[in-house]
């Protein structure tokens, strides 16, 4: 199985997410049960077959770039759970 | 105005423009009806100062000409909200204040409706019953044990329960679709495009598509006609000109091909599934569709593929969520790095975890050809599917669901086993196609079952039109005793 603890837990530090060792346990099980369903795929041969990046018939529209809004300052801080004055306000990251 | 919230949306908009009801009366009763069915559990925030407020201002100046004229609307927890919370239903989100309108419910608004309340999901729209949200479960009205299906359960159970005249839901799997078929309701997923994505909160963008949930499918098309629309915010939303799909609604479908897909007849599927199904094609062809037997070969694969693109899609889409910029915060960690990942380990309910780390994986350096690129390159041939078959009919009939409303509680410890409740739904949304769930009978306890109307692309008018004739020869009725009351 692909997906023992450590892989686990070495995914969740990429995705940022903390998780302990019971945790870890219970994923490493759901996680590979759902990975045995996803491995069905492996029985169609697909290498002659383009990949599907979009579903839509028509390629995405470029616009000008030009401003369009600005001077929300108040707006973007206003749901910040931690901010000081005009500023997100995050732990020290650097000594 | 007793007996006005039994009515589907196209009645209350005739009892509104002819003035035997007022918009501030009709905003009470549903006032009314969601404070006496708590227990349902179907508004994670209701507004109901402002929908009164909302409802004297049309009553004082009614526009008849609207869509929606003086319609109090309860919307799914996942469209942004100006200045009302939107949860999505997370606990990282528990607390967020949108300064934004989403577009389709600015469109919705625009067109002569109001808010009254929004309604629970499962946690950013990942689940098929409404148990993962941060919120709680919801209850189906159909009965106190049962699921309303999901993630949009908050939207069917608050419509068959009569709290909203109609509402909107997101479909990225079968959200919509789903729960509609759970609680005897209509719930159309249109084509991917037709409805800007703008504003609602992201869980998979190449798949993501709302649309309306309701009573029939004359109200379904006006809802549709209300909220779909050009969105420049929206990359990829489609420019094309609006269409009066209620105005259009014909139920001559004399001679239109329907596709009856051989692979959706599925092993262990319950009988009455089949005699639904059966029903079903009867009467389309009674009405004079001509009914024709296709092959979609890879269907089977569309749930494989689904659970590889849409984690690794939700994966980057919530990576937003850092506790610095919106939402919640832990307290704990001493450090930058650490914060984060406790904000987003007590943030994220179990499922949202499982599919963040699937996806993460499915990315990740050395996976990322043997799923991600494996799963783009499969929903080609299940589009291929679709395309072939789209030559030779005009529309395919499929059940919607593989059974009826579960129990609460019956499949939260077996993910995959909650997954293959979209069995049926998940290939339209790989496709981008529109699709109609319509409630068409009900199983031997009596819950309901729907059957799914696939369209081409932007072919919402025709499957509106084929349902509209089923619809006037079903003779559904949804049976709704109001226990909770």
């Amino acid at each position: 199985m692909p997906l023992d603890k450590e892989k686990i837990k070495q995914v969740a530090k990429l995705a940022r997410i903390s998780v302990d060792e019971g945790k870890a346990n219970n994923l490493s099980k759901d996680l590979n049960s759902i990975f045995k369903f996803i491995e069905q795929l492996n029985e169609l041969d697909t290498e002659k077959v383009e990949p599907l990046t979009s579903i839509l018939n028509q390629s995405l529209r470029s616009r000008n770039d030009e401003i369009s809004d600005g001077k929300i300052r108040e707006k973007i801080l206003k749901n910040s759970p931690n901010k000081n004055e005009e500023f997100f306000v995050v732990p020290k990251v650097v000594e | 105005m007793d007996g006005i919230t039994n009515q589907g949306l196209k009645e209350i908009i005739d009892n509104i423009k002819s003035k035997k009801i007022s918009s501030l009366e009709l905003t009470k009763a549903y006032i009314k009806n969601i404070e006496s069915a708590k227990k349902l559990n179907s508004f994670v925030t209701t507004t109901f100062e402002q929908a009164l407020e909302n409802a004297k201002n049309f009553d004082s100046k009614p526009n008849y000409e609207q869509i929606l004229p003086g319609i109090p609307l309860a919307v799914k927890d996942l469209f942004c909200t100006e200045n009302v919370k939107t949860t999505a239903g997370s606990n990282i989100l528990h607390n967020f204040i949108p300064t934004y309108e989403s577009t389709v419910t600015k469109n919705l608004w625009n067109n002569g409706a109001f808010l009254l309340g929004k309604l629970n999901c499962d946690e950013f729209a990942m689940g098929s019953s409404n148990e993962t949200s941060f919120f709680g479960n919801v209850i189906n009205p159909v009965g106190d044990k049962l699921v309303p299906g999901g993630s949009s359960g908050g939207s069917s159970s608050a419509l068959a329960a009569d709290l909203t005249p109609a509402t909107i839901g997101t479909d990225t799997g079968g959200s919509i679709r789903q729960p509609a078929s759970f609680t005897g309701t209509v719930g159309l997923k249109p084509t991917y495009g037709l409805c800007s994505r703008w504003g609602i909160v992201a869980f998979a963008s190449s798949l993501d598509q709302a649309g309306p949930m309701t009573k029939t499918v004359t109200d379904c098309a006006i809802m549709l006609e209300a909220m779909s629309g050009y969105d420049e915010k929206d990359s990829t939303s489609i420019n094309k000109k609006k269409e009066p799909y209620s105005k259009n609604l014909n139920e001559n479908i004399k001679g239109l091909k329907i596709g009856i897909p051989k692979e959706y007849r599925v092993d262990n599927m319950p009988k009455e599934i089949d005699e639904l199904w059966n029903k079903g094609k009867k009467i389309l062809k009674d009405l004079g569709a001509q009914l024709i037997d296709i092959s979609l070969p890879h269907t089977k694969y569309a749930l494989p593929t689904y659970y590889i693109v849409a984690p690794a899609e939700a994966s980057s889409n919530l990576a937003r969520y850092d506790g610095v910029r919106y939402g919640y915060r832990s307290e704990k960690g001493k450090d930058l790095i650490e914060m984060y990942e406790n904000t987003r380990s007590e943030g994220f309910g179990d499922e949202v975890k499982r599919r963040i780390l699937i996806g993460t994986y499915v990315l990740s350096s050395g996976y990322y050809d043997a799923y991600y690129l494996k799963a783009q390159k499969v929903r080609q041939l299940i589009k291929k599917d679709f395309d072939d078959n789209f030559s030779k009919v005009d529309a395919i009939l499929t059940p919607s669901t593989p059974s009826s409303a579960f129990k609460i509680g019956e499949k939260t410890n077996d993910p995959v086993s909650m997954y293959l409740n979209d069995i049926f739904t998940v290939p339209v949304n790989l496709a981008g196609l529109p699709a109609l769930s319509l409630p068409a009978g009900t199983d031997k306890q009596g819950y309901p079952l729907g059957l799914q109307l696939i369209g081409k692309t932007l072919d919402e008018q025709k499957i509106l039109n084929i349902g509209y004739a089923f619809e006037k020869n079903c003779g559904f009725k949804n049976q709704i005793q109001k226990w909770w009351l």
